[in-house]
């Protein structure tokens, strides 16, 4: 066993997710293709948001050749258009050919963390059939570039087949188009319910699937209104490791301890950086690219001991907001009542993140039962839903009896949680992790929901109370009426009508006398 | 002889025209119309020592139309009384299972008689009359023989008279004769017997004529209509009432209704005749006149250790008699005065016991 050789190559990031391609959610030809919409997808609707264009997303899938009857799983072409700023020439290869490309420090919320998602469906797709991407850009309107990539693995370097050129037509926006083996048969139910769930919380979007089989769905605009798109933000302090902070301290031009922690964190200012430093025991005047490895480790230590660092701020954040969220709901739901909650921004481990949870009862949409739909930076989440935390807060943190909704009641719980970093429990992205601040959010935002539609049955059932309460009034006074006017030897019925909730017209109270006499 | 069975019809719909009146003017200054009548609960039910009779306590009902559970008794109240009044107006009857279909005309439909039954005891709390009053009549019927010239107010008897003696068998104590005016009786007294067989033999004896009295057969338990009648012969005639029953607990109990009332009745304080009396077959009766008997069941025992514990049965021959039952622990009906030949019980057991009667 000792002198058994034990190779270690480096391998480059590339490789490491081919490798590891489960991880990113290409572990079958079913789940590849969903994976390779929804990357591509996120991706341009990021792109829209930012520049606050109204995005407009086609979402072409069609078998490579189309006449095969061959069966799936089988090469599919996946083209995403979108009406999105474009992207300068000059950076389209390392944005395509490239994982980890533009890997940087600054957070601000999105749907993909490091524009690896793409990548990797670009990856898989030249893997299982060798074939290159293409990608039609134009950022200024003026010129459209073509260039037909592929990734040298090994190098994790983008290898530019072709390069083009031709006038624009004055519209921006970026087109990708790549070839993958997929299994559109056994994908085609995930990617309906991806642009449904979608369209609930893009409802500013215009989103237009077209099957294999060329038919078309479109997920119309319900709203023109957009979230204000976020801002980009410096790390703050309890997020950090002591590998980030290392890097931090190498990108740094600071020279002293103190400037560099007001500099280089988000809601750290010298004031604070002194506090800390005092607190830490350390220097302040010291020069951070001096520090040892035991000091760097001690100075992250007392980072998360230190508890007088500001909470973050929510400005990196881009919550829907009630109008958007509602408007979601409503359009895609088309529920009878439908109610929003939006949670004050809060933070775990020094991630500022904000829950927005909607909820839709009844209409035609929803089924008998309670239907949950997750979303996390706008992502609809598919997948493993059971071990998702909003799915723990519904079954097992609220109390349903408390807001007396009939059971089997159709309904829909929307939750959205917005993070700089959203705790994902896996890199597959599909389930959210038990953070108790997440949890304490969701819970309450939930409860909140459950409160307004508890409140509109509590009015709805009054009032049917009222209205059947006038229908029995209306089915026996008449005859209590009737009878007692004979006991009483009266001439004329009595005037009762208000009893009923309407005041006898002259002519309706002639109408009743000519009816007694 | 005061006509009163028509003075009572009139002031039953007197009655019947005041509630009609309550409900017609709150409906016309658009208030929801309500009656309120004492609680029947078990709670409500309460013993008068002055009355030796139970009545209803001070809890009542307010039963209102405004109120979405009450809305619909309520309509089949007043129904009721513009059914009866009806009744009462055209000289007709009605039993309480002709109640329950009659409503179905009406849309105020009765889920069961059981429902309907219950409105007809609302109304009799309503205006404090029995439901005989306002011509609702219960379907079990008693007979009544003897002297006594009776005038019909029925339509298309008015006027017409017969004499209860005319027929051996005996008439139907029914909806015509309980509104008959009393005319003429050389009667002193009421004998009022719990079997039919009994009854019979008084006739064939002439019992009616050897004590002057009327026979009436209560058949068992006597329903309202006898006990009326009864109470009418007391008070319009001034006949005093002699009861005779088995020589059981239960046959004790058909007398002590007769002179204090049930409890199911508690809401009508013109049923009892408190002076009537208990002539017998009393325990010490079966001991004293070697009756036939038979041992008491363990049903027997436990209704007369029941009855021990009923205000009704405080002192006198009541609880004396329950105590010598419990104690011989054994019953004998009337029949068994046959052991000692067919008119023993009316030559020699009935002037004995009347004697004795009214010299309590």
């Amino acid at each position: 066993m000792a002198n058994r050789q034990v190779a270690f190559a480096e391998i480059s990031p590339s490789e490491f997710f081919y490798r590891n391609r489960d991880l990113a959610g290409f572990s079958n030809p079913a789940r590849a293709l969903y994976s390779a919409v929804r990357e591509l997808v996120e991706n341009s609707l990021d792109a829209c948001e930012l520049f606050k264009i109204l995005p407009e997303v086609t979402v072409t899938v069609s078998g490579l050749d189309r006449d095969s009857e061959e069966p799936d799983p089988k090469p599919y072409v996946v083209t995403v258009r979108d009406n999105g700023p474009g992207i300068d020439p000059r950076y389209v290869p390392n944005a395509f050919g490239r994982v980890f490309f533009g890997s940087k420090f600054l957070l601000r919320q999105s749907r993909g963390m490091f524009g690896m998602g793409g990548t990797m469906a670009i990856l898989y797709g030249q893997i299982t059939t060798t074939k290159p991407v293409t990608v039609v850009t134009s950022f200024d309107g003026n010129t459209t570039y073509t260039f037909d990539l592929m990734i040298d693995i090994q190098a994790n370097r983008p290898i530019v087949l072709r390069r083009e050129s031709q006038h624009g037509d004055g519209s921006t926006g970026t087109s990708v188009k790549l070839t993958l083996e997929g299994d559109y048969f056994r994908a085609a139910q995930k990617i309906q319910d991806y642009f449904k769930q979608c369209a609930m919380v893009t409802p500013y979007a215009k989103l237009t699937h077209v099957d294999p089989q060329g038919r078309k769905f479109p997920f119309e605009r319900g709203t023109s209104a957009m979230p204000n798109p976020p801002e980009e933000t410096l790390p703050h302090p309890y997020g950090i490791d002591v590998e980030a902070f290392r890097r931090l301290v190498k990108q740094s031009t600071q020279t002293s301890l103190v400037k560099f922690m007001s500099s280089s964190f988000h809601r750290v200012g010298p004031k604070i950086a002194s506090q800390f430093l005092q607190f830490a025991g350390s220097d302040p005047n010291k020069n951070p690219g001096e520090l040892t490895s035991e000091e760097t480790v001690r100075l992250v230590e007392a980072i998360h001991r230190f508890d007088g660092f500001l909470q973050p701020d929510a400005s990196c954040l881009s919550p829907l907001g009630s109008e958007i969220l509602d408007a979601g709901i409503r359009k895609e739901l088309q529920p009878e009542f439908a109610a929003t909650s939006i949670r004050p921004p809060s933070a775990y481990s020094g991630y500022p993140f904000i829950v927005e949870v909607g909820l839709a009862y009844g209409g035609r949409v929803l089924s008998p039962g309670v239907k949950l739909f997750r979303f996390a930076n706008r992502i609809p989440l598919l997948y493993d839903e059971a071990s998702d935390v909003s799915w723990r807060v519904i079954s097992e943190e609220i109390d349903w009896k408390r807001y007396r909704i009939p059971p089997e009641a159709p309904l829909g719980i929307i939750t959205h949680v917005c993070s700089t970093k959203i705790p994902y429990k896996t890199v597959g992205k599909e389930y959210l992790a038990d953070r108790p601040e997440l949890e304490r959010e969701l819970k309450n935002a939930v409860r909140d929901v459950l409160r307004q539609l508890s409140g509109y049955l509590k009015k709805k059932g009054s009032m049917e109370m009222v209205k059947r309460k006038l229908n029995i009034y209306g089915k026996y006074l008449p005859l209590i009426a009737r009878f007692s006017t004979n006991l009483a030897k009266a001439k004329r019925p009595p005037r009762y009508g208000k009893l009923l909730g309407k005041r006898d017209s002259p002519r309706e109270e002639q109408r009743r006398i000519e009816e007694y006499s | 002889m005061k006509s009163t069975a028509s003075l009572r019809r009139r002031e039953v719909k007197q009655l019947l025209r005041q509630m009609g009146q309550r409900v017609y003017t709150d409906l016309d200054n658009a208030v929801f119309p309500e009656l309120v009548f004492p609680s029947r609960s078990v709670r409500n039910i309460v013993y008068d020592e002055g009355l030796k009779q139970y009545i209803l306590g001070s809890s009542s009902i307010r039963r209102s139309s405004q109120n979405i559970k009450h809305i619909r008794p309520f309509s089949q109240l007043v129904w009721l009384a513009y059914f009866v009044n009806k009744l009462v107006a055209e000289g007709k009857t009605s039993t309480l299972r002709d109640v329950f279909y009659s409503s179905q005309a009406y849309n105020v439909e009765f889920v069961d008689q059981d429902e309907s039954d219950e409105i007809i005891t609302d109304l009799e709390e309503v205006l404090s009359k029995a439901r005989e009053d306002f011509s609702v009549y219960p379907e079990e019927r008693s007979a009544i023989f003897g002297d006594l010239t009776i005038e019909y107010t029925v339509p298309g008897y008015e006027g017409k008279k017969l004499n209860l003696s005319s027929h051996p068998d005996g008439y139907l104590i029914g909806p015509s004769l309980s509104t008959a005016e009393f005319v003429d009786t050389s009667a002193e007294m009421v004998l009022a017997v719990e079997k039919g067989g009994i009854f019979t033999r008084f006739v064939e004896e002439k019992v009616h004529k050897k004590f002057k009295a009327l026979v009436i057969d209560t058949a068992g338990q006597p329903p309202r209509s006898t006990r009326y009648m009864l109470k009418r012969l007391h008070q319009e005639l001034g006949l005093p009432v002699y009861i005779v029953t088995d020589g059981d607990v239960y046959g004790e109990h058909i007398a002590m209704v007769i002179i204090s009332g049930s409890a199911n009745a508690a809401h009508l304080r013109e049923l009892t005749v408190s002076s009537a009396k208990w002539v017998g077959v009393w325990a010490s009766d079966v001991v004293k006149y070697k009756l036939p008997s038979n041992p008491m069941t363990e049903a027997d025992i436990k209704r007369a250790q029941e009855l021990k514990k009923d205000p009704r049965y405080t002192g006198g021959i009541w609880q004396r008699e329950l105590d010598l039952f419990l104690k011989i622990r054994r019953k004998s009906e009337l029949e068994a005065f046959s052991k000692y030949g067919l008119t023993h019980i009316t030559d020699k057991y009935l002037p004995e016991k009347l004697r004795e009667a009214k010299g309590m």
